[in-house]
């Protein structure tokens, strides 16, 4: 029972992490029907701001966690940039495969910038641990982290998904993700709403390196790679461009790969990702919650 | 009001409006008719700024409408129900009709034009809450058209309101196309349906790949031989 209640938790706290990185992908994925490769280094991004804030605010004499907001900060910036840089000049005269192209390339520059700047790479840096103690319910030992990662990751997924519903910005993203000439006649900027979404999505990406880096305290120059498949796997699960489909995809990969790392063998889990991900796309190719509203014209 | 001269527009390699003017006054319906393909909804993307034109002026009660951008333009007074409604299809016919008044700060004002709204198309009312990708055409068409008003515009650009529509919804859109226009709105109508159209409006051009071939007060039109034959069937 104990270790069933262990495997829950660490599978939510995992599958909250990836949820938050997967919310990203899905949201520019619905906006411009790209998929962000460079998303994933969103979080490398993410983890360097913090190992070098963190000190810097403790040594201020404030706490740690307070590192989260120049994250968030500089990864949307990153965010923006790339959208601005790249994405957008290609997407005026390029087509699809040029977009998917420039963002696989977009990831690698993101990678290999972080590993010719002396300050920053190539070798794995320990940024200071944070919410390291623990509580112990039940004879189950929780990490301060892991409840913090999955209570800051269930506010965060429904304060979005208010957001996305109910704010004048929210629901010109969506217009936006629906028809962009139309949400233009409605007066909707749809430049502005696109870095608006990019914004967003790579600040999120900072809240999930905060989650991620302490529960592993490492950061390194391709961390992005391998947590942003997960995350990119978790999108397409739910349902890329549902906003509810990349949480529940998430939460279901992060408990799939605890599942199989606690009961089967650690080096099974991506075989069980992968295997979930082929079966539910054959049952519904859209994912779990993608979108099949007809059109009737 | 609305006043074209010397407009030129290229569709990728395709010359698509060559030259033309055209003016649209205060109070006026004018209607702009002519065979598929003759840069009809090209003409009225131009006027939106959905596609650049290449040459020639496009001028809004002066305001040179190829100078402010596409999504500023509604703020002008200037709405446009697009060819195929367009409508928000994941979003309810409510969420619609608001994010025709997106450029409103004033939620009194929402409220106030979205009750207008609903006083023209009550059925719109009925199905607030519904998905507008469910709707009907003709459902679509009516929410598209509200979605224009939300704004309260003095001009509003009509493309192909009757596409798609049986017989019956037709009459029914054009009837309410001209309590529009008795309610005081500037229209400019882009028609394939030309009989429908010249029977409602007060002036019309006739389209003719990319150049205006006709033009002259709607009666005269209808009962013009060329036109009859072309255009009407007879």
């Amino acid at each position: 029972m104990i270790t069933f209640i262990q495997f829950l938790i660490t599978g939510l706290r995992l599958g909250s992490v990836y949820a938050l990185i997967a919310l990203g992908y899905t949201m520019v994925y619905g906006i411009i029907k790209l998929i962000n490769f460079a998303h994933g280094d969103f979080i490398m991004v993410g983890g360097y701001t913090l190992f070098f804030t963190i000190p810097l605010l403790m040594g201020m004499g404030l706490p740690g966690w307070l590192a989260v907001i120049p994250a968030i900060v500089i990864c949307a910036c990153v965010g923006v940039l790339v959208e601005l840089l790249a994405y957008r000049p290609v997407r005026r005269t390029g087509n699809s495969l040029t977009c998917l192209i420039t963002a696989i390339a977009m990831s690698f520059v993101l990678e290999n910038l972080a590993q010719a700047i002396p300050a920053i790479g190539p070798d794995p840096r320990v940024p200071y641990t944070l919410f390291a103690d623990t509580i112990s319910v039940g004879g189950v030992s929780i990490s301060h982290a892991t409840i913090i990662t999955i209570a800051v990751s269930a506010v965060i997924m429904v304060a979005l998904y208010l957001f996305t519903q109910k704010a004048r910005i929210g629901c010109a993203m969506r217009c936006v993700s629906e028809d962009k000439s139309a949400s233009t006649l409605m007066g909707i900027n749809v430049n502005h709403t696109i870095l608006i979404t990019f914004a967003i999505g790579a600040g999120l990406a900072a809240v999930a390196a905060l989650m991620y880096v302490s529960q592993y305290p490492r950061v390194y120059t391709t961390m992005g790679a391998t947590l942003g498949i997960y995350a990119f796997v978790a999108a397409v699960l739910g349902g890329i461009g549902s906003l509810p489909g990349a949480m529940l995809g998430g939460l279901l990969i992060g408990i799939v790969q605890s599942g199989a790392n606690t009961y089967i063998s650690s080096s099974m889990s991506d075989t069980f990702v992968y295997l979930i991900l082929i079966v539910v796309l054959m049952l519904r190719p859209a994912g779990i919650l993608g979108k099949n509203v007809g059109e009737k014209v | 009001m609305l006043e074209i001269k010397d407009l030129h527009v290229f569709y990728g390699a395709i010359h698509a409006l060559k030259g033309i003017s055209l003016t649209v006054a205060d109070g006026e319906l004018v209607s702009l008719i002519g065979a598929n393909g003759a840069g009809k909804t090209t003409t009225l993307h131009a006027i939106s700024g959905l596609l650049p034109a290449a040459s020639g002026s496009i001028l809004l009660d002066g305001t040179d409408l190829q100078k402010v951008p596409a999504n500023t333009i509604i703020g002008l007074g200037m709405a446009h129900v697009p060819e195929g409604r367009h409508v928000f299809a994941r979003m309810t016919v409510e969420e619609n009709l608001r994010m025709g008044a997106y450029i409103l700060r004033d939620q009194k004002r929402i409220s106030e034009n979205l009750e207008r709204v609903y006083g023209h198309f009550p059925r719109l009312k009925e199905r607030r809450r519904q998905l507008a990708g469910t709707l009907s055409g003709g459902e679509q068409q009516m929410l598209s058209t509200g979605r224009a008003l939300m704004t309260d515009p003095k001009i509003v650009l009509m493309d192909e309101p009757s596409m798609g529509l049986s017989p019956l919804l037709v009459k029914e859109i054009f009837s309410i196309i001209q309590e529009l226009h008795k309610s005081g709105i500037t229209i400019l109508l882009v028609e394939q349906n030309a009989k429908m159209a010249l029977a409602v409006s007060d002036r019309a051009y006739v389209l003719e790949t990319g150049t205006i071939s006709m033009e002259g007060p709607a009666a005269e039109l209808a009962a013009d031989d060329r036109v009859r034959k072309a255009y009407l069937g007879a």
